[in-house]
């Protein structure tokens, strides 16, 4: 295997020994990975893969169902998040998501995101309503919505939603971000100006990314892990996986000569 | 490139503008032959012929380099692909200059028998030069089509055998020139001439370069040998 340790990096998380299991069915194989700090890291693959169960072992996401159960570390800041006995739902406040298909909540776009931040924090009412002007600034959703944030999350545009998704995702201040897919749905406008977003929240956040688009993971990558079959196969910075891939396996996949 | 796409229609493109490539080498290698016989038979009629072929080589280059901007534009290539793709621009780029040099060789050969100093100056001993180099540009062709970097180790170390025999031609023209005075401007264009073999050998070199770096991934131009052969191995 070709797992490249990013040796200028500081590691935010640390995969080790992570087995995941369906069932019986194993769909993560013994996967150790150094995500960096405020980087951007993709997860590409094809489908079945076990991408998207990788990000979503990372906030503990699978726990909602009985049947699947993860073995090994994800440690974050010293602790081993599989077996915290933390409440999930501030693991999650520290490791914020946001899912393939725009899911506003059923309520004004102000509260969509004051909603998570009400949950962990006190704040007053000029308190709350910077902090929401903050997050859509982020977010670059602002100038569009300022208008109307009484109005209902879901009267605006997929690519708004989505970015309103990622709003209040950052709202309760994340330190890890984990975006399953976030343009799938969305245009190529709406795509750029998420990508956007991407390369301006690495600042502040590490970002974990999983996108079956192989160019928006060359775009907005630093580093990038190609899986197959719940193995990391090879795992990188981007530009030299992209270029010169040291496995025949991933330069298949990235060349489109995967069959 | 034997593996196949998903898509046949990016494998048609990619083996559509190989193809290409190598139309238009065989053409730049019947140019350079075409000169070097001019040379040693001192012939105007193919000193003409290498310059008329000029044309035809600088139209392919520009189709060649559309199809791969449309193919860039199209398939965003990756890899393997897209280090194929640029090496095949560099390589056209080369090939067209290689030409230039075949049409210089021809038109000094005129120039040559015009002055009517041909038999009194060493041409002949150009021969070998010539041969050599348009020996290495087919094999840098060959090389390239069958991304073979053993072989284009070979013709970077052959690379250096013409320099010498450059280095040998220019010792010798001086002592000419010092001998008679006369010989000094016919003497000058077979040392334009002689330049323009040795550069050849230098985008033969440089082609032979490109195939090292689609396959292996590494840029070596302005690399030494040895550290190219640990590359290559």
């Amino acid at each position: 295997m070709y797992i490249e340790t990013p040796v200028q990096e500081t590691s935010k998380i640390s995969v080790r020994d992570l087995n995941f299991y369906y069932g019986k069915f194993q769909a993560l194989k013994g996967i150790n990975l150094e995500i960096p700090e405020n980087k951007v890291t993709a997860f590409i693959g094809p489908s079945g893969c076990g991408k998207s169960t990788l990000l979503r072992v990372f906030n503990r996401m699978y726990e909602l169902y009985p049947e699947q159960r993860a073995e090994g570390q994800i440690i974050l800041d010293g602790e081993n998040l599989l077996t915290s006995k933390k409440d999930v739902a501030l693991i999650r406040a520290k490791i914020g998501m946001v899912f393939q298909k725009p899911t506003p909540f059923p309520m004004s776009i102000y509260d969509n995101i004051a909603f998570g931040v009400r949950l962990f924090e006190n704040l007053n009412a000029s308190d709350m309503d910077e902090r929401v002007e903050w997050a859509l600034h982020k977010a670059a959703l602002w100038g569009e919505v300022k208008d109307k944030l009484n109005q209902n999350g879901s009267s605006l545009s997929g690519g708004q939603q989505q970015r309103l998704c990622i709003a209040r995702g950052i709202a309760i201040k994340p330190e890890v971000l984990l975006l399953d897919e976030p343009c799938s749905a969305l245009d190529p406008i709406s795509t750029a100006k998420v990508e956007e977003l991407i390369a301006e929240l690495k600042s502040e956040y590490t970002v974990v990314i999983v996108t079956h688009n192989m160019q928006q993971a060359a775009r907005c990558s630093d580093y990038t892990a190609y899986m197959y079959l719940g193995d990391l196969m090879e795992f990188g910075a981007t530009e030299q996986m992209f270029f010169k891939p040291r496995r025949k396996e991933t330069e298949d996949y990235i060349t489109g000569r995967f069959g | 490139m034997s593996d196949k796409h998903l898509s046949s229609q990016f494998d048609s493109e990619l083996t559509g503008v190989s193809n290409r490539v190598m139309k238009m080498g065989g053409l730049v290698e019947a140019q350079i032959r075409t000169a070097v016989q001019a040379l040693s038979q001192f012939s105007v009629e193919l000193a003409d012929q290498v310059t008329a072929t000029e044309s035809q080589v600088n139209a392919m280059e520009i189709e060649i380099d559309h199809d791969l901007s449309s193919i860039i534009a199209r398939r965003q290539p990756t890899a393997r692909d897209l280090r194929l793709l640029i090496a095949i621009s560099k390589t056209t780029a080369n090939l067209e200059r290689a030409g230039d040099e075949a049409d210089k060789i021809a038109r000094m050969v005129k120039s040559i028998i015009e002055s009517g100093a041909s038999r009194a100056l060493p041409a002949s001993d150009l021969r070998v030069a010539a041969d050599l180099a348009s020996t290495l540009l087919r094999k840098s062709l060959d090389a390239f089509a069958r991304l073979d970097t053993s072989m284009a180790l070979t013709i970077l170390k052959e690379d250096n055998a013409i320099d010498r025999e450059f280095d040998g031609f220019v010792r010798k023209l001086i002592t000419y020139m010092m001998e008679d005075p006369r010989t000094i401007s016919p003497s000058l264009d077979l040392l334009f001439l002689a330049k323009a073999i040795e550069r050849i050998g230098d985008h033969a070199k440089n082609i032979a370069e490109f195939t090292i770096y689609i396959v292996k991934g590494e840029d070596v131009r302005h690399t030494p040998l040895d550290q190219i052969e640990s590359v290559v191995r």
